[in-house]
Parts: structure tokens; C-alpha cells; sequence
């Protein structure tokens, strides 16, 4: 009896540490994507103007401008219109996307030029968004249940204490392995993402800059640079005229609404 | 319409002028566009020309007031070289938007589109086709309406009062791709005493099921697509386009599953003169990020069938189409369609490709290409066998 209780022990000490240590990696790197996630809900909805800059290897620059409207949903991932205001050919298009915590989300196109609403595959979640070096997966919305996690460690970015997480996108369909966030301990904002491509080598690299505050309680970025390392391009991305709780509801974000956008 | 027109823009400009502190947007934009088409082929007859350029302007004004009502006009014109017919001017919109709570009501010149497949929009009929444009049908002439919308959680009801019928355009006697017969627009007929102005009427309920998008019409009142009666004077025989009044029940649904994206439209019309049932379907299924790069490949499978056959006002009444769409998503969103169109009862056979590309933020290139390969001669696509083209089309946008 005696003996096999030393055993036992021996056998918990020899697998303990290894086994709570994996454990707590990934069980911790969840609970700092929970808690993220959780200082954000609440907000209801916004609008805010964004404007690509899209960059060559050659440093030739094209701009896209596009006005945001974003309605939180319980239990659920948001609902957002996208409306285009440049370039100028393409003005009037506008995106209406429900996001989904599982599954694809669903989306709609609107056609000013033939006034048609197309239904559109959301399959496509590693394909550029306007030609830019964005997917469709680096800008909706991001819910906890689109990864798994696992913290790697603690360390100081840019003078900010951060937590260094990996995560792994659940959809097949992703155009990635992983990820790599540097999100700091204070506030939980993400400031660097790595992006490893489908053959894990690093693709891309997304900083995030001069948060902002709004209603004492919501961080939103001024702004996005995405580096593509592999062919060279960059897009950046300028958020401005954040407008909280505007009032928005269920009724401006349908097919009407989406025909009525300009 | 003159008169409209003035009331237009001086609204407009008293909108661009004094817009108010309560306005949330007013702007003009647009584009203006070079075309030139060639005509490989010798015409058929002698009037016809193998080359044509053209010009054609599409400003918009549009002011919003802070309740989310609208105001919208869109004059369009064309000048063309050679076709006296396809130099016009149409108003695509003129309307005032008045937004409530739970639903909003147009009024005025307005443009809607049904339907889900790439190519023969069956069951979109609320809109005249300008059929002088381009032979797609996607051009369409500015419609009269006073038009309810009111979208609920069990779907949306859309009911359309449409008090002034557009005749269809026509290629003139110096136009390509025009029917072997001159058609004589200023005799056209109507089956209803009220000719042009008869009201007509629609009313559409529309809703999204899960994966679905569903829409059902019915529409009551002139056909947009006429019948021709020969006429006989000294100048030798024309075509009169006739008018029916018709009874039609439409159907348009598109489903997404993963890559795929299902279509279907389907459409009922009686008449004095026919009934008939007709109905176009397919898919298409996306590649997407082909070869590791950005671009995106769809397939596309569609199949029309008209139960008129030979009889039918359209020119595909059993074919199938297979084309291919290609996406490049660079930063000129380069896009390129090319397709068949086969007749299953003959060897007729349509192809066509369509091609874009934008240069810096202003510009855009379009390329169009339709060739008719060998119709036969019961097909309405045969006046045009010698009226192969290609459409080059430079655009600036303001």
C-alpha cells in the first residue's frame, strides 16, 4: 500500500508539472481572449469611416474610402454595413454581412449600377478584401469562438507589458495556421498580430496604433498597417469619426436598408 | 418630361445651394464615357456602318435629409455617330424617398431589378430595357412609380403603381444589331385602350430563409416585351411593336451552400394571345484564392427554357450557358466574364466576354465581345449573325 501510493506520487510529480503547465497554457490564453471580448460587449453600435491606402512594392498608392455602420448582437457576431465611396466607380456599393460566432457568416452585395442585391458566398475568408492585403477574416468581426488559444508568454512591446498568445483559427477554410497576438495587460487591446500562412510561414504583419477611448470604455485603433512580407505590398488603414450608440437597429441592417445605402 | 426635368434641376441645385444645416448630403457624381464598337463583319444592310463611336454622360444628384428621406436624379444621354436612334436622352431616375419608422414610399422616376442568374434576367419587369444600349438587358429605361415598401420580420411586401408605360428602344436604320426588318416605333400598339397610360401593377414579397433568398411577384398590366405586326406601305414592309396586356406571376430564389451559389427564376404569364411558363436556373462555384494567389474562379452552369420554343419573344428558349468569371482582387479590380450560350435545338451558339479594369481612381477600361456563331434561320438571333462586335468602353467617374 504503502509502496504504491510512492508510486503514485512519483508518477504525479513526473507528469504534474508538464501536463498542468500545457493546460494552463491554453486554458489561460482562452481567458485572456474571454476577457478581451468581454470589456468590448456592451457597446450596441457605431459607425466610423475608414480609408484603405493599398501600397505597391513599388510604393504606387490606391485609396478606398468606405463609411462603417456595426450593430452588436446578443449571442452572436455583429451585423455590418459597408458602404463605398471610393473609387469613384464603385460608389454606392455597399456590403451588408451578419457575422456568426460558428459557422459562415451571411452576406449580400449591392450593385448601384443594375440596383441588384446579390447573395454572396462568405466561404471565401482568406480572399483579399478590395484588392487590398486584408482578408475577409482580418476584418469582420472577431468572435472568441473563431480560435483556439494558447498563451506562449509575457513581455514587454513597445514599453507595454503584453501577453504574447498564439491562436488557431477553427474554420478550415482560413487562409491561416496561426497567429500571433501581442495584446497588453491592462487593457487587453491587441497592438501586433503575425499571420502564418496555410505552409506556416509568416505572411503578414499587422500593427495597430493610437488607440482611442470612447464612452470611457470601448478602445478603437486611429490606425492599421498591414505588411505583406511575402509580395511586398502594404495597406494601411485610417479609422476616424467614431460615433458610438448612435441608435442604430435591426431595421438598417436589411436588404432595404442595404438599397437605400449610399 | 421637359418639365420634369427643369423641376429636377433646379431642385437640385436649390438642394446644392441652400442645403441647410439639417442636410446630411448633397453631392453630384457620375461618369462620362467614350465608346467606340467594331463590326468585323460585312453589314447586312447598306446603311450600316462597321465602326460606331458614341459619347455618353450619367450625372447623379443625390441630397439625404437627416431623417434618411432622399432625393435622387439621374439624367442619362448618349451621342452617337451613327444611329440617329441610339443618340437619346432618358431620365434613369428622378424620385423623392420618404423614410418612416417601418416602411418608404418612392415617388417618381425609378429604377428597380429582380432576379438572381448572370445572364437572360427573365423575371425582372418592372423597367423598360433599353434594348439600344446594349443587347444584355441590363440597361433599362427610368419607370413612372409610386412604389411601398415595407420591410417586417416575416419578410418584405413591395406593391408598385406604375402609371405611365416606356416603349422599348430599338436600333435605328443606320444601327448594327438590329432585327432585318426596320421597326417602326412611332406606330406602336397597344392591346388596352389606355395604351401608355394604363396603370399597371405589382406587388412582391421577398425574404431570406437561412441559406435562401426568396422572391415572389405577381404584375399585372403591359408587357414589357412586344409582340411585332408587319406592316406593308410604299417603303417596303415594317415592324410595329404591340403591346399586351398580360397577368404574370414570378419567382426568383438564389441559395448559397459553401462555394455554391444556386439560382433559379421562374415566371407564369397569361394573355389573351398566350400562356406560357419559362424558367432560367444554375449555379455558380467559386475557386477561390486560385493557386495560392488572390484571384477567385467561378463556374458558371446555366439552363433556360421557354415553353413558346420557337414561338418565344426572347432569344434563348432552350439553351444552356457555361461560363467562366475571373477575379484577379488587385488594386485595379481587373474582372473578366466570358461565356457560350448553346441552343440545344440547333448550332447556334452566342459567345460573349466582358472584361474590366481600373487605371488610377478616375478611370475604368471596359471590353465587351458578343459573336454569333452560326444561327439559324427560324432563331432570332439570326438578323444578327453579321453583327459580331467588339465594345471598347473608356469611363471617367466623378
Amino acid at each position: 500500500m504503502k509502496n504504491r501510493i510512492f508510486l503514485l506520487v512519483i508518477a504525479l510529480l513526473a507528469v504534474f508539472p508538464f501536463s498542468a503547465l500545457a493546460e494552463n497554457a491554453e486554458d489561460r490564453g482562452i481567458s485572456i481572449a474571454r476577457e478581451a471580448d468581454l470589456r468590448d460587449q456592451g457597446f450596441q453600435d457605431f459607425t466610423s469611416s475608414m480609408k484603405m491606402v493599398l501600397r505597391n512594392r513599388h510604393g504606387q498608392e490606391s485609396i478606398r474610402e468606405i463609411r462603417i455602420k456595426t450593430l452588436e448582437v446578443e449571442n452572436d457576431g455583429d451585423k455590418n454595413l459597408n458602404i463605398f465611396d471610393t473609387p469613384k466607380d464603385v460608389k454606392g456599393t455597399a456590403l451588408l454581412t451578419f457575422t456568426h460566432k460558428v459557422g459562415d457568416d451571411d452576406q449580400w452585395l449591392y450593385l448601384p449600377a443594375l440596383k441588384r442585391v446579390k447573395r454572396i458566398s462568405s466561404r471565401n475568408k482568406s480572399g483579399s478584401f478590395m484588392g487590398s492585403e486584408f482578408a475577409y477574416e482580418d476584418i469582420s468581426s472577431q468572435e472568441v469562438e473563431k480560435y483556439t488559444y494558447k498563451w506562449l508568454r509575457d513581455e514587454k512591446y513597445e514599453g507595454m507589458d503584453c501577453f504574447v498568445s498564439e491562436r488557431y483559427p477553427v474554420d478550415k477554410n482560413s487562409g491561416y495556421t496561426r497567429q500571433l497576438v501581442w495584446m497588453d495587460t491592462k487593457e487587453y487591446r491587441a497592438h501586433k498580430i503575425e499571420f502564418y500562412d496555410r505552409k506556416n510561414a509568416h505572411l503578414k504583419t499587422l500593427t495597430i496604433k493610437g488607440y482611442q477611448q470612447y464612452l470611457n470604455k470601448y478602445w478603437r485603433p486611429d490606425e492599421m498597417s498591414m505588411v505583406n512580407h511575402q509580395n511586398g505590398k502594404s495597406t494601411d488603414l485610417f479609422w476616424s469619426n467614431y460615433t458610438f450608440r448612435v441608435g442604430l437597429k435591426d431595421k438598417d441592417f436589411n436588404k432595404n436598408s442595404l438599397k437605400r445605402s449610399r | 418630361m421637359s418639365k420634369s426635368i427643369c423641376i429636377a434641376v433646379f431642385l437640385a441645385f436649390f438642394l446644392t445651394c441652400y442645403p441647410g444645416h439639417h442636410a446630411v448630403a448633397s453631392q453630384w457624381s457620375g461618369y462620362v464615357a467614350l465608346e467606340g464598337r467594331y463590326f468585323w463583319e460585312k453589314s447586312l444592310h447598306r446603311d450600316q456602318r462597321e465602326q460606331n463611336g458614341s459619347v455618353s454622360f450619367e450625372p447623379e444628384f443625390y441630397h439625404e435629409w437627416d431623417n434618411g428621406s432622399s432625393f435622387v436624379f439621374v439624367p442619362f444621354a448618349r451621342l452617337d455617330s451613327s444611329d440617329s436612334e441610339r443618340s437619346h436622352f432618358d431620365l434613369r431616375e428622378l424620385n423623392i424617398l420618404y423614410l418612416a419608422d417601418s416602411w418608404e414610399l418612392h415617388v417618381g422616376i425609378g429604377k428597380v431589378f429582380w432576379g438572381v442568374t448572370e445572364f437572360i434576367h427573365l423575371v425582372d419587369i418592372i423597367n423598360q430595357t433599353d434594348s439600344i444600349e446594349s443587347i444584355d438587358g441590363e440597361d433599362k429605361l427610368g419607370q413612372p412609380m409610386i412604389h411601398l415598401s415595407i420591410p417586417r420580420n416575416w419578410g418584405t411586401l413591395d406593391a408598385f403603381l406604375l402609371p405611365y408605360f416606356r416603349e422599348r428602344t430599338f436600333a435605328g436604320k443606320n444601327g448594327r444589331l438590329r432585327p432585318g426588318l426596320l421597326i417602326n416605333t412611332e406606330q406602336a400598339r397597344y392591346q388596352s385602350a389606355a395604351e401608355q397610360s394604363h396603370l399597371d401593377l405589382a406587388i412582391r414579397y421577398s425574404n431570406t430563409f437561412d441559406d435562401a433568398d426568396v422572391g415572389i411577384y405577381y404584375f399585372n398590366g403591359t408587357a414589357r416585351d412586344p409582340l411585332f405586326l408587319p406592316e406593308f406601305n410604299a417603303s417596303g414592309i415594317r415592324l410595329i411593336p404591340y403591346y399586351l396586356q398580360i397577368e404574370q406571376l414570378g419567382l426568383d430564389v438564389q441559395m448559397v451552400a459553401g462555394e455554391w451559389l444556386w439560382k433559379l427564376e421562374a415566371l407564369q404569364r397569361n394573355s389573351d394571345d398566350e400562356r406560357y411558363f419559362a424558367a432560367t436556373g444554375g449555379f455558380e462555384y467559386t475557386f477561390v484564392s486560385v493557386k495560392d494567389t488572390n484571384m477567385d474562379l467561378g463556374m458558371i452552369g446555366e439552363f433556360v427554357w421557354d415553353e413558346r420554343q420557337e414561338g418565344a419573344t426572347t432569344f434563348a428558349e432552350n439553351d444552356v450557358l457555361v461560363a467562366c468569371r475571373l477575379a484577379v482582387n488587385d488594386a485595379a479590380s481587373t474582372e473578366l466574364l466570358t461565356g457560350v450560350l448553346q441552343d440545344l435545338d440547333s448550332n447556334s451558339k452566342l459567345f460573349t466576354l466582358e472584361a474590366s479594369r481600373r487605371f488610377g481612381d478616375n478611370w475604368k477600361l471596359r471590353l465587351e465581345s458578343v459573336i454569333f456563331i452560326d444561327p439559324e434561320e427560324t432563331d432570332q438571333l439570326y438578323d444578327l449573325r453579321d453583327d459580331d462586335y467588339l465594345r471598347l468602353e473608356l469611363l471617367y467617374y466623378f
